[in-house]
């Protein structure tokens, strides 16, 4: 299974570099370079993270180089969907560094099994990090497509064009882009967060424990419940949709991260390595 | 050996006056081309004229002759006298003249430089004459380069890449905000060439619906009905803002037609859509003030300045960098020309079929036990065979007193053989 992790790696990281030659030098060549070497970082990861579900027994969720291994490969996925889709190039620039840095963590925490704990082998319990993970997964892109339109408004606002202004795509496709990863993301997370309920429900016997994990998840949900609902009603959009997304981005990786590091609570073992 | 030989005038050479006067029309251009070749010394030609340049490709066994047989065609069929023209002519042969046809057509030598015209006309302009069977060998190869040298002048620099017109420049911008301009309502305002030009490029973006305005009615309906879109009354705007995606300003208003308060007003109702103002009026039409509310972007006719200025000096960049593909293929060139001179191809001849019959009579020595004696006698025999065989095809190419163009069979010869190596 290392071997696997290693080429995934290696992959990620070799796409990165093509991707950011390709932001250089704008030859289709190099992203299409990257996006091959992605994908067969992606069927590495793949294998990688089989290897992982055969070896334990149950998704490897139980501690931090485990749950890392499933963001970075929910990332992946999202990222190749989200390309199919929208054929949005640049967004390689984030997803493919961001993939390669997760799988570097995880190479360097040094994932071993853990001891099949009857609580992980529930179908609550996998629909739950299946949908949070890819949640999240969608909402880095959303950040990521925020961050690239900001910058390109910039660009056409101040008139110094520069750099990224011929590199970048048209605001239009970065705001809908945008918008469709919060949307998507959205709903996988109110998912996720009901079908944690349900398994709280059932594990502990109570829907909610006021842990903080749950008050910053609540929290979450509500920052993109907010963006999604002004969208809808007045129509926002653009660089008002870009920062919320930013922020909205910001505040799920403390819920994702920070919450274990600084406050207690039940999902401990989360970040355990 | 036939010469290529170039015989022109340009926008740089030639007054637009002379140049109109010089430009041929369809009929004087299958008169030329059924006329030039008929002269001794020119045995291909391609022709090319547009509003920009005259060209005249030939091969011919006389540069001098040919070029003077093109001044008397010219005096001929234009009635000009040749001192009205003269001085606005140049002249190239050989590898300069195939230097000055690969700039042409990769537009390194337009008026502007990197347009993509040029090489459509070329294809037109070979076309036409090789319908009249006025091309041959070299030519067919030269404008085959010609071809593919452009494409890669095109594609692998960035020669065509950015607008380099204020029309076009406002066109690139709002691709950049909307994406796709299909769809998009637009409103012009005034009236000019350039609004008018932009208006034209938004049309063949397939944008949705033409709104004008302008201060006399009867004029915007004019305009309208040229558009094929919807005449406003000019105190009607405020009301269509809120529907306009793009708004084309040029009139010749003291102030401001469209203020801040206005558009900040109508941003909620449209639900914060993208709307992009272009003024190209001077003194300007719209606020600039608008372009701090989010998702309103406005341009002046300053701005689309800048944006064309540096996308001139990109292109110039470029160019640069097109000249040396051009430099490049004219070697490549040079080297297919030059291997259809007699001697080189009558050599590499000989040696192909020598090396063979060596290599035959080493590997018949090799099985069989012959004395030196008999190897000697086999030696002689095969060489003897390769000189018969050879006599009469070097006899021919050799002297080619019999048929005027050398270079078909030269050529010829060379891909039998496979002699290109």
């Amino acid at each position: 299974m290392k071997i696997f992790i290693i080429i995934t790696v290696l992959m990620y990281l070799l796409s990165s570099a093509a991707y950011l030659a390709y932001l250089f030098l704008q030859k289709d060549r190099l992203y299409k370079i990257g996006y091959g070497l992605f994908s067969a970082g992606f069927f590495s990861h793949s294998i990688a993270l089989a290897l992982a579900l055969i070896t334990s027994g149950h998704l490897p969720a139980g501690n931090l180089p485990g749950n890392l291994l499933i963001a970075g490969w929910t990332l992946s996925a999202a990222f190749i969907f989200f390309h199919f889709k929208f054929k949005l190039k640049v967004m390689g620039i984030f997803a493919a560094p961001l993939a390669g840095l997760i799988m570097v963590l995880v190479y360097g925490l040094n994932w071993e099994p853990m001891p099949a704990e009857t609580i992980f082998n529930n179908f609550w319990f996998v629909l739950h990090i299946i949908t949070i993970f890819s949640g999240e997964a969608m909402f880095a892109l959303a950040c990521a497509a925020g961050i690239l339109y900001l910058t390109q408004e910039h660009a056409i606002k101040t008139k110094q064009r520069g750099f990224f202004f011929n590199r970048l795509p048209s605001l239009e496709l970065l705001d809908t882009t945008g918008y469709a990863c919060i949307a998507g993301g959205f709903t996988l997370l109110t998912i996720g967060l009901i079908t944690g309920l349900v398994y709280a429900k059932m594990v502990w016997g109570r829907f909610l424990s006021w842990d903080p994990k749950e008050i910053w998840s609540g929290i979450s949900w509500l920052v993109y419940a907010v963006l999604l609902h002004e969208r809808l009603t007045v129509g926002w959009r653009g660089r008002k949709a870009a920062i919320w997304s930013i922020i909205g981005f910001a505040v799920l990786l403390f819920t994702f991260l920070g919450v274990n590091f600084f406050l207690e609570g039940h999902h401990g073992e989360f970040t355990r390595w | 050996m036939l010469t290529i030989v170039l015989v022109g005038l340009n926008h740089k050479t030639a007054p637009v006056e002379l140049r109109e006067c010089l430009a041929f029309s369809k009929e004087e251009k299958s008169i030329a081309l059924e006329a030039l070749p008929q002269h001794p010394s020119i045995s291909e030609v391609v022709l090319i004229s547009t509003c920009n340049r005259v060209e005249i490709l030939m091969t011919g066994n006389d540069p001098e002759e040919a070029i003077k047989a093109v001044e008397s065609f010219f005096c001929r069929v234009k009635k000009l006298s040749l001192f009205q023209f003269e001085n606005s002519l140049y002249f190239y042969v050989g590898d300069e003249a195939v230097r000055h046809f690969f700039r042409v057509a990769s537009s390194l030598d337009s008026m502007m430089v990197g347009e993509s015209q040029i090489l459509g006309q070329i294809k037109e302009a070979y076309r036409t004459a090789t319908g009249k069977n006025a091309t041959s060998v070299i030519l067919n190869r030269l404008l085959h380069r010609t071809f593919s040298v452009a494409k890669r002048v095109r594609t692998e620099t960035g020669i065509g890449d950015h607008a380099v017109s204020i029309s076009y420049a406002a066109i690139e911008l709002g691709r950049k905000i909307f994406g796709s301009l299909e769809k998009k309502d637009v409103l012009l305002v005034g009236a000019g060439e350039m609004a008018e030009l932009a208006v034209e490029h938004l049309i063949r973006n397939r944008v949705g619906c033409i709104f004008v305005s302008n201060r006399t009615f009867e004029r915007a309906v004019e305009l309208a009905g040229r558009f094929n879109g919807k005449a406003l009354r000019f105190d009607e705007i405020p009301n269509y803002l809120e529907k306009i995606d793009i708004v084309i300003s040029s009139t010749g208003a003291p102030g401001f037609i469209i203020h801040h308060q206005q558009i900040k007003k109508i941003m909620r109702p449209r639900r914060n859509r993208p709307v992009f103002f272009i003024d190209i009026a001077v003194p300007r039409d719209i606020d600039p003030e608008i372009n701090r509310i989010n998702n309103a972007y406005v341009y002046d006719i300053d701005d689309l300045k800048e944006i064309v200025d540096e996308n001139i000096e990109d292109r110039n960049m470029e160019a640069l960098k097109g000249e040396r593909i051009v430099d490049e293929a004219v070697i490549g060139f040079r080297n297919w020309y030059e291997s259809l001179a007699v001697v080189p191809t009558i050599v590499a001849l000989k040696n192909k079929l020598e090396t063979i019959a060596r290599s035959e009579i080493s590997k018949t020595v090799s099985l069989r036990h012959f004395s030196n004696a008999d190897c000697l006698a086999l030696e002689k025999m095969t060489n003897a065979m390769v000189n018969k065989i050879l006599h009469d095809p070097i006899y021919f190419l050799k002297n080619p007193g019999n048929h005027i163009d050398n270079a078909v069979y030269l050529d010829m010869t060379r891909r039998l053989f496979d002699l290109n190596e």
